[in-house]
């Protein structure tokens, strides 16, 4: 035994005494505890602080708009047809919703397509991917009064659709394409190969076995996917106010059919930017936030619940 | 089979033999006793929610003594070991019972839990510098503890380096981020960290599991070398690294300390069946 | 059999198509943007366009210099106003925060994120724009305005990604820092959040990305006279601004010019795009 420890002492440098080391340590002022214990306090204290600040601010906005504008949903206010004393959001409110299903139409094929392509078919990493990861990433970024110049120029001008519903939802379109893209993808990967295989395993084509077996257990990602696009379209104003422009007014579907798509239609965030910027019914356009805040509300609970649906659905794998 | 497995035991050269009883070759200054208790644990509870991970435990750990900690996986050596420097306080719905003692005092009553962690340093199973500068890995904990000057630090940064012995190789590349040393590298890196701040004990959590043979070498080496100024506690899975580095053993076995001697007596002469099979490598 | 394969086949040009749809889109807003912005640009001169202090479609002179200083005030506000306050949030959702807390928390950010910046640029109007005007010269409508006003609106940008960034630092550091005896504050802000740097960095460049592009809420707080403020409280006219007030009624040169300002605004959303991206991959590749 003891021979043993001497040879492990005797390997190696000897440690050598350190003692002014120590004498650091016993240097450091007595008062550096207290001057630690300070600057935690701190620290912990601003982090509180900022949480606190951070809920306040919501609590304060949402809880603001809510008191003064809750009063003001009055039956007026939801009229069929606007005109300037009741400032009815009735019209606004539906072109809302068919500015965002003409928008998802045209957006959820091409964005789930493009997802499926780059998952189930491409090959990874190729010259193609990267450029559709690039300009993806570019469209991502680019800010929504790009998205309505370029709407105006194209959309309105070049193809002379004008300022109408349709010119509206195709800058949407674009616009929202990435999220859903980029939703698509991350639900698509998360599929496990085994429903790959068992679907080439039956002797399925790739086509068969995406629709089948692969996309089914990815709807909930996707659908998480197009509510966030929902989210932008309820909120838009820059991308619509020189493409959809703002007209109060249901295009007449009735009275003209599909033609009415080329009417110009508000939505009801372009309608509360008009109410806002016209000052003359403040208590109107507190009562329009209610409804928009209301909007959003459901569209982040359905996100949730969507997003708990994708996490459930890949647990029971 | 137990002698056997000694022999094969590559640098140690002695063999002990079962026929000599424990009493029969006493080493006094080697051993439990004879040194004063660093730390002690005193009829350890640990409960984890409802499982109890440690039952009861008694253990005193020698100054300046290696002392190692083993058993088959989950038997609660390393639960033990994070419950010397209060890492378990970290878990949540862990519950401790019992006493644990630094120099006579109660860690969990009579000192603050930095100061505690402070003397009682520690290196973890992973590698884990910081993701910074070799230099500022090093300075972290001396920062921490109110040295600040820069050349005070230089000197403390040098001196660590030097204590687990990896300051030439890492002299002229202070600047440069830890993230890039080699495995053992980082992990020596990490003991000088814990140096740094002049601990009494340190606490190695199988600390060259990850490491290969060559690595673990060398810091088997440092080991011997730092229990002259350290109380130094080791969990390991190696049977052979707690022969080769440690001068006490104790053995634990679901949560229960079966035995605890100094290293010849458990590996040699085990009183309790259960450790005879385990050094033996009949089970774990 | 044949039938087969060509529907296989036909999928997959469609699906192809699809994926091509977004370098379609790029390639036609950079095509119409610049074809269109390019030339009232070629016909101002780029000097006297990008550097011209003096904006009067009147006169046909136009300088966007003025509009250029605006958003990057506005947003160099907005980043003082909302990275610390988002950072510091972030914090304390990552490492500070009971899961009750958090649990209630996360989804007012969510919900932060989700208010349409009408809402936001009403609420600025209405509350902090009469506020600023009480206790400060001018009409309130001000740089500071639209400042505090977009650090509100990118708060949910920086709390989300740094929030990501900060949990995704291994528990190894914590541990590690914790055993050298530094408490929990010490270990967070040396440690872990120095760790998390790039991914945070990455969300502030997001936040930049935000604030610069922002409009509409800009437009209703910021008093929009497009001359470079004096100070925080005189009123400024960003490059989104620019173009959504004067483009209803623009005409020939005008109309090309605020389609120019568009043009810059892109260049300056692509150079920032890219830095994200960089800065994405650099954290990513930690």
């Amino acid at each position: 035994m003891s021979m043993r420890m001497d040879t492990a002492l005797a390997t190696g440098e000897p440690v050598a005494p350190t003692d002014q080391i120590d004498a650091l340590f016993a240097k450091v002022s007595a008062n550096h505890e207290a001057r630690r214990r300070a600057t935690s306090l701190f620290l912990r204290g601003s982090v509180y602080a900022g949480a606190a600040l951070t809920a306040l601010i919501l609590a304060f906005l949402v809880g603001y708009i809510l008191v003064k504008g809750v009063p003001y949903l009055t039956p007026s206010l939801f009229e069929w047809r606007y005109n300037s004393t009741n400032v009815s959001l009735m019209p606004a409110l539906v072109n809302t919703v068919l500015m965002a299903l003409v928008s998802l139409v045209l957006a959820v094929p091409f964005g789930v397509g493009s997802a499926i392509y780059l998952v189930e078919y491409a090959k990874r990493g190729s010259k193609f991917v990267q450029l559709v990861r690039t300009t993806t990433e570019t469209l991502q970024g680019i800010p929504s009064i790009i998205y309505g110049l370029f709407g105006l120029l194209f959309f309105v001008t070049a193809l002379g659709w004008g300022l109408s519903l349709f010119s509206g939802a195709c800058t949407l379109a674009i616009m929202i394409l990435p999220v859903v893209m980029r939703t698509s993808e991350e639900a698509l990967l998360a599929v496990p190969d085994s429903y790959r295989e068992g679907g080439f395993g039956l002797g399925a084509g790739r086509l068969r076995t995406v629709f089948r077996c692969v996309l089914p257990s990815a709807i909930p990602g996707i659908l998480g996917g197009v509510i966030l696009g929902l989210g932008r379209i309820v909120g838009e104003v820059a991308a619509l106010l020189f493409t959809a422009g703002t007209i109060a007014q249901i295009p007449s579907f009735g009275a003209s059919g599909f033609a009415a798509l080329f009417d110009s239609a508000r939505t009801l965030a372009v309608h509360m930017y008009v109410l806002a910027s016209e000052g003359l019914h403040v208590n109107q356009t507190y009562a329009t936030a209610v409804v928009l805040l209301a909007l959003v509300v459901l569209l982040n609970l359905a996100a949730t619940f969507a997003a708990k649906k994708m996490s459930k659905g890949n647990n029971n794998d | 089979m137990t002698n056997m497995m000694l022999e094969t035991a590559k640098g140690i050269d002695y063999k002990p033999s079962l026929q000599k009883p424990a009493q029969a070759n006493p080493v006094p200054a080697d051993r439990e006793g004879a040194v004063a208790a660093k730390m002690g644990v005193y009829d350890l509870d640990l409960y984890y929610k409802d499982f109890q991970a440690l039952k009861k435990v008694n253990l005193e750990f020698p100054e300046n003594r290696v002392t190692a900690l083993i058993g088959p996986s989950g038997c609660g050596k390393s639960t033990l070991l994070k419950s010397l420097n209060r890492m378990n306080d970290l878990v949540e719905g862990c519950r401790i019972e019992g006493e644990i003692t630094l120099d006579g005092a109660d860690t969990r009553r009579a000192i603050d839990v930095n100061s505690l962690r402070r003397r009682v340093g520690m290196v973890f199973q992973q590698p884990n510098p910081f993701p910074m500068s070799i230099y500022d890995n090093i300075a972290f904990g001396p920062r921490t503890h109110g040295i600040k000057g820069r050349s005070d630090l230089d000197e403390v940064v040098e001196r660590s380096l030097r204590d687990a012995a990896i300051w030439d190789e890492l002299k002229d590349r202070l600047k440069k981020n830890a993230l890039g040393l080699s495995g053992g590298q980082q992990q020596r890196l990490c003991i000088a960290r814990a140096l740094a701040v002049r601990p009494e004990v340190l606490l190695m959590d199988e600390a060259t599991s990850a490491l290969d043979p060559i690595s673990t070498a060398k810091i088997e080496e440092l080991v011997g070398e730092l229990k002259t100024r350290y109380t130094v506690i080791m969990v390991t899975h190696n049977m052979l690294q707690a022969l080769r580095v440690s001068d006490k053993t104790s053995f634990f076995l679901l949560g229960e300390m079966i035995e605890a001697g100094p290293t010849e007596d458990v590996f040699t002469n085990p009183q309790d069946e259960r450790t005879a099979d385990y050094v033996a490598g009949r089970f774990g | 059999m044949a039938n087969h394969s060509l529907r296989e086949g036909f999928a997959r040009v469609l699906f192809l198509a699809a994926a091509g749809v977004s370098i379609l889109a790029v390639a036609l807003i950079c095509v119409f943007l610049f074809a269109n912005g390019v030339p009232a640009i070629a016909q101002i001169g780029l000097p006297d366009f990008i550097f011209g202090t003096t904006w009067r479609p009147a006169n046909d002179i136009y300088g966007i210099f003025p509009m250029i200083v605006g958003s990057i005030y506005v947003t160099a506000g907005a980043i003082l106003v909302g990275v610390p306050v988002g950072l510091l949030c972030a914090i304390f959702l990552s490492r500070f925060a009971s899961r009750g807390i958090a649990r209630i928390l996360k989804p007012g950010v969510e919900l932060l994120a989700g208010i349409p910046s009408v809402v936001y640029g009403f609420f600025g109007l209405i509350v902090m724009v009469p506020f600023i005007r009480a206790y400060a010269p001018g009409n309130g409508l001000s740089l500071l305005a639209a400042s505090v006003l977009l650090g509100i609106m990118i708060l949910p940008t920086i709390i989300t990604v740094a929030q990501s960034a900060l949990d995704a630092v291994p528990q190894k550091y914590y541990e590690g820092a914790l055993a050298l005896g530094a408490n929990h504050e010490r270990a967070t802000f040396r440690v872990l959040v120095p760790a998390a740097v790039s991914g945070i960095m990455a969300g502030v460049v997001l936040g930049i990305g935000r604030a610069i592009g922002e409009t509409m809420a800009v437009i209703m707080v910021a008093g929009n006279q497009p001359v470079i403020p004096e100070s925080i409280f005189g009123g400024v006219r960003t490059m989104t601004a620019n173009i959504v007030i004067e483009m209803g009624y623009a005409a020939d040169l005008h109309r090309g010019a605020l389609i120019a300002t568009g043009v810059v605004l892109f260049v300056f959303i692509l150079f920032i795009t890219m830095v994200f991206n960089v800065m994405k991959r650099r954290s990513e590749a930690r």
